[in-house]
Parts: structure tokens; C-alpha cells; sequence
């Protein structure tokens, strides 16, 4: 399991990011995004997904990210501005399944076997 | 036809070309089996009629693998009409097993089969996101709301700055709770409907013209 920093992130283009993440989930890992992705990506990452889909090799990539909140801070309160990017989880179908998720919990149970 | 009265004519087609309101194009998205094309088909039956379906409809997951469109279905609702071109959308997965489709019962050619389909209709429904005026979100008020779909969904929503209305689908089951719905993304509209039974439509309409009216 990787735990990823926003840092690393950050320094990755959009299309990069996707790539990086569907190397590493190919390769059997799970991600911890400290920052997670933002919504056109996450959904860049599933068009991706399913274009590598294939019987018996992989099926695809569990991911769990927090739906968005408001931003608590004062500027953020003042702008009415929304937090889209928070903590995520990613990994091959196969060896991540969540178990329950709620606005601010993500139970996940990762099996080492594929 | 006097020179006036011609002029008139021209003017007013130039203006009604240049302000014509054109039908706002709505997405219908959501995970397989939330009841998206029974909606779409809902719809059609309410507003179209002749016996008009957008698709069949199946308990087997990724029964719609294309994107369907209907151009200018008229709507009356809150004492005005809305025209509107509704997409019906594959269901969106982050994941598709064949052997989810062989334990429904199908070969291995045919799971194989739809799950290569499945997975070419979920890129279609992803492309269509960045062509749309306006989402209309299926969940079913069975299912744990916060899942990756309806996350993803809402959050691209929310980033183009573009109107989403939640249908919490299936209340006429008894387990059905669309109050958790309510609670899990309480920013947006969320109407409780059953489309396969046509419960909660009225309801329903009135939203759908007043979020993309």
C-alpha cells in the first residue's frame, strides 16, 4: 500500500495523475491519495479504466473518495466554497472491497491474494 | 406583400433565430440497475406517448450500453412547458466482472460479451458529461448512497457549475429510504420517486422545471 502525498500530486498533470494510478493499481497496489483527485480527473480515471478492462486480467478498480463538503475556514465560508478534493482510496477490484461508507468514513477491507 | 409588412416578417424570424431558446440537453446518470431507463421510459410515456420506449429494461446490471437520446420532449409542470432533450446514459462503474453476468445465468461468450459492451458504454456515458446542460442523478433509495458514481457524478456537477436534480428511485420497495439520500447530499434538490410505478412524478416534474426551466 502506498500513501501518496498532495505534494507528489501536485506535481503530475491531469493525464499523468491517471496514468500514474492505473500503473501502480495494474501493478496490485493501493493507493492512499492524501488529496485525492478532483472530479473531471476521477472521472478521466474511470474512462481510463475501462478501457484497459479485460477478461480474466482485470476487471477494474475499486476507488472511494469523500463526497464534497464546505470549506470551514473563514475565506471559505465567506466564498461559500466547496472542498472537492479529500482523502481517496484506489485499488484493484479484486483485492480492495469497501464495506461501508458514509460522509466522513470509509471502511475498506484489502485482500493481499488476487 | 408591402415592403413593411416583408421587413416586419424578416425581422421578427432574424430575432426569433437569434433568441430562440434552445432545449436544454439533460443526462440521465446513475449506477447500473438505479432505474435510469425506466425513468427515461417514464418520461416518455408521460409526454410522448405511442407506446415510445428509450430502452429495455432488465434486473441483469448494463441492460443499456449505448447512450440513447430524445430530442424536444415537451413538459408541462408549475404552469409553464420546458422542452427538453433527455440522454439516457449506460450506468457508470469503476469495475465490470463477466463473471457477474455468468452467475445471472449467461455463457461465457455472452458475459464476456456484455462486459466488453459494459465497459464501451460507461466510456460513452463519462464523454457525454462534458456535452450536457444539466444531470439528472438516479440513485436507488435501496442502496448506500455514498458511492463513487454518485460522488463523481455530483462533484463534476458541482465543478462545471451546472444544475443536478437527485431522484431517489424505487421508494415503492420497503426498505427504501430516500431520508439517507436526503442527509448524504443535502446541497441538492432530491425528489423520492418510484418510476416503475409511477409514484411521486408530479412531484417529480415540477423539480425538473424548476431546476432546468
Amino acid at each position: 500500500m502506498d500513501l501518496v502525498s498532495e505534494v507528489k500530486m501536485a506535481q503530475m498533470a491531469s493525464t499523468e495523475k491517471v496514468r500514474y494510478i492505473i500503473d501502480e493499481v495494474r501493478k496490485g497496489k493501493i493507493l492512499v491519495l492524501e488529496k485525492g483527485l478532483n472530479p473531471m480527473e476521477e472521472a478521466k480515471l474511470i474512462e481510463m479504466t475501462m478501457s484497459i478492462i479485460q477478461p480474466e486480467v482485470f476487471s477494474g478498480i475499486e476507488m472511494q473518495s469523500y463526497p464534497s463538503g464546505e470549506d470551514t475556514s473563514i475565506l471559505g465560508k465567506l466564498f461559500k466554497k466547496q472542498i472537492t478534493k479529500r482523502l481517496t482510496v484506489i485499488g484493484p477490484a479484486n483485492q480492495l472491497k469497501t464495506l461501508k461508507k458514509d460522509r466522513n468514513l470509509i471502511s475498506a477491507l484489502v485482500s493481499a491474494s488476487k | 406583400m408591402s415592403m413593411i409588412k416583408r421587413f416586419k416578417v424578416s425581422f421578427s424570424k432574424i430575432f426569433a433565430k437569434l433568441f430562440k431558446k434552445k432545449s436544454a440537453c439533460i443526462g440521465i446518470y446513475g449506477p447500473p440497475n438505479a432505474g435510469k431507463t425506466t425513468l427515461s421510459n417514464r418520461i416518455l410515456r408521460d409526454w410522448v406517448g405511442n407506446e415510445e420506449t428509450m430502452g429495455s429494461i432488465s434486473h441483469i446490471a448494463h441492460e443499456t450500453r449505448h447512450a440513447k437520446r430524445r430530442n424536444s420532449i415537451s413538459i408541462e409542470a408549475r404552469g409553464h412547458s420546458i422542452n427538453l432533450d433527455i440522454v439516457d446514459t449506460p450506468g457508470l462503474a469503476t469495475k465490470i466482472d463477466f463473471h457477474d453476468f455468468m452467475e445471472e445465468g449467461m455463457s461465457d461468450a455472452e458475459s464476456k460479451k456484455r462486459s466488453k459492451e459494459a465497459t464501451e458504454g460507461v466510456i460513452e456515458a463519462v464523454k457525454w458529461l462534458e456535452d450536457l446542460d444539466g444531470v439528472i442523478l438516479v440513485m436507488d433509495a435501496t442502496d448506500n448512497p455514498y458511492t463513487q458514481v454518485n460522488v463523481t457524478v455530483i462533484g463534476n456537477m458541482e465543478a462545471r457549475n451546472l444544475p443536478l436534480l437527485i431522484v431517489a428511485n424505487k421508494v415503492d420497495l420497503p426498505n427504501a429510504d430516500p431520508g439517507i439520500i436526503k442527509d448524504a447530499f443535502p446541497q441538492h434538490p432530491i425528489v423520492p420517486i418510484s418510476a416503475l410505478e409511477g409514484v411521486g412524478m408530479d412531484s417529480f416534474y415540477e423539480a425538473l422545471a424548476k431546476q432546468f426551466g
